[in-house]
């Protein structure tokens, strides 16, 4: 035992261990402080990594379709100028114009009537902090389009926003996006959970973003 | 119920009030201004159009916790002694006829030709769409907003 309390004395003197246990701390506290970022770049990587499958993805954009094409979505994705309303997506009454920002004009704005959050009662204004249309020089419209039309418009950053991958991943979760399942009383919901939506949106971008055929309806 | 301070016509007020309570209730019961007037009850008619903060909203919709420390101004604080620029058009051309309405059109107008000093008639049906008048004044009104936007651009130069 002797022998061995003097190769260890000799070995690490209490200065030094002191300095190897800082180090050491160091060492973690940085590596917890980057953990983030580090996931973040695992994110990256796995997508990059994803395999692209034409099938896969066409298939899954015909899904998110049924949801941009239901009413929830494409009422404010109009053809014209003017918002579309209610489950047959008629004209919005009053008539209400986009505006360069999509906003509506003088006292014609869409936050004058749609609150922060939903009107109580049947076929009130529903509400979001943010409602608006797209604005007028990227009109993002939905109505009318074929699948392989929309498609190719929403992968298109001169027609989607500027939008690049990540953020229109990120945009299935945008807080205008979720309103339609949250849309107030007198409305149906879209055609799925936006939990099957947002694994549908997904598959479609990771697996490729493929456009279905002109062909498909 | 909550204290709820709200900014009428540049007069502070401090509410004992529900914070979902329609703005128009507090305009009209608690602070006791009855110039915005109830029509529909849910955005349809235009009638209870304040400004919150200069934009036209419909006060029937609007909670009093979207509008508590902003500032609000009903028909009774648009001008000091009815002279805005609407307001002397509107008597000048007696756009009204039972006049239920007549405070949210102003109020309306007021937005317009703040945003757009000389309106064209596209940009009169544009902005005046969503005020109803149920005696069907609408030719008065557009007349009416487009002499208001001579005696506006005439008070500037002068």
């Amino acid at each position: 035992m002797s022998f061995l309390k003097t190769k260890a004395r000799s070995f690490f003197s209490k200065r030094t261990a002191a300095i190897l246990s800082l180090m050491i701390f160091g060492v973690a506290v940085a590596s917890s402080a980057f953990r983030e970022s580090d996931q973040a770049m695992m994110r990256e990587i796995t997508f990059e990594k994803e395999n692209k499958d034409s099938v896969e993805s066409v298939k899954a954009f015909m899904d998110v379709y049924t949801v941009l094409m239901s009413p929830r979505c494409m009422n404010c994705h109009p053809a014209g100028d003017v918002p579309l309303q209610g489950d047959d997506s008629h004209l919005h009454a009053m008539g209400p114009k986009r505006g360069r920002d999509g906003k509506g004009v003088y006292a014609m704005k869409c936050t004058n009537c749609h609150q922060p959050t939903n009107t109580p009662g049947l076929h009130t204004p529903p509400g979001n902090p943010n409602w608006h249309l797209p604005p007028a020089d990227m009109k993002m419209v939905f109505q009318g389009k074929t699948p392989h039309e929309l498609a190719k418009q929403l992968v298109d950053k001169n027609q989607n926003g500027h939008k690049d991958t990540k953020q229109l991943l990120e945009h299935a979760h945008d807080s205008l996006v979720l309103a339609g399942w949250n849309p107030g009383e007198g409305r149906t919901l879209p055609p799925m959970s936006h939990k099957d939506f947002v694994k549908a949106w997904t598959t479609w971008i990771k697996k490729g973003a493929y456009a279905p055929a002109p062909t498909t309806n | 119920m909550a204290k709820i301070k709200l900014n009428i016509n540049n007069k502070d007020f401090v509410l004992d009030a529900d914070p979902q309570m329609p703005l128009l209730w507090a305009i009209r019961d608690l602070a006791g201004l009855k110039g915005t007037k109830y029509g529909c009850g849910v955005a349809q008619c235009g009638a209870c159009v304040v400004h919150l903060n200069g934009e036209a909203v419909r006060s029937c919709v609007t909670k009093i916790s979207r509008a508590e420390g902003q500032k609000v101004v009903t028909i009774e604080g648009l001008s000091q002694d009815n002279n805005h620029p609407v307001q002397k058009a509107w008597q000048e051309v007696d756009v009204p006829q039972c006049g239920y309405c007549h405070s949210g059109q102003i109020m309306s107008a007021a937005v317009l030709l703040r945003e757009k000093p000389e309106p064209t008639d596209q940009d009169i049906d544009d902005a005046m769409a969503g005020n109803i008048c149920r005696c069907g004044t609408y030719l008065r009104i557009r007349k009416a907003i487009h002499l208001a936007s001579e005696l506006q651009k005439t008070a500037r130069k002068g």
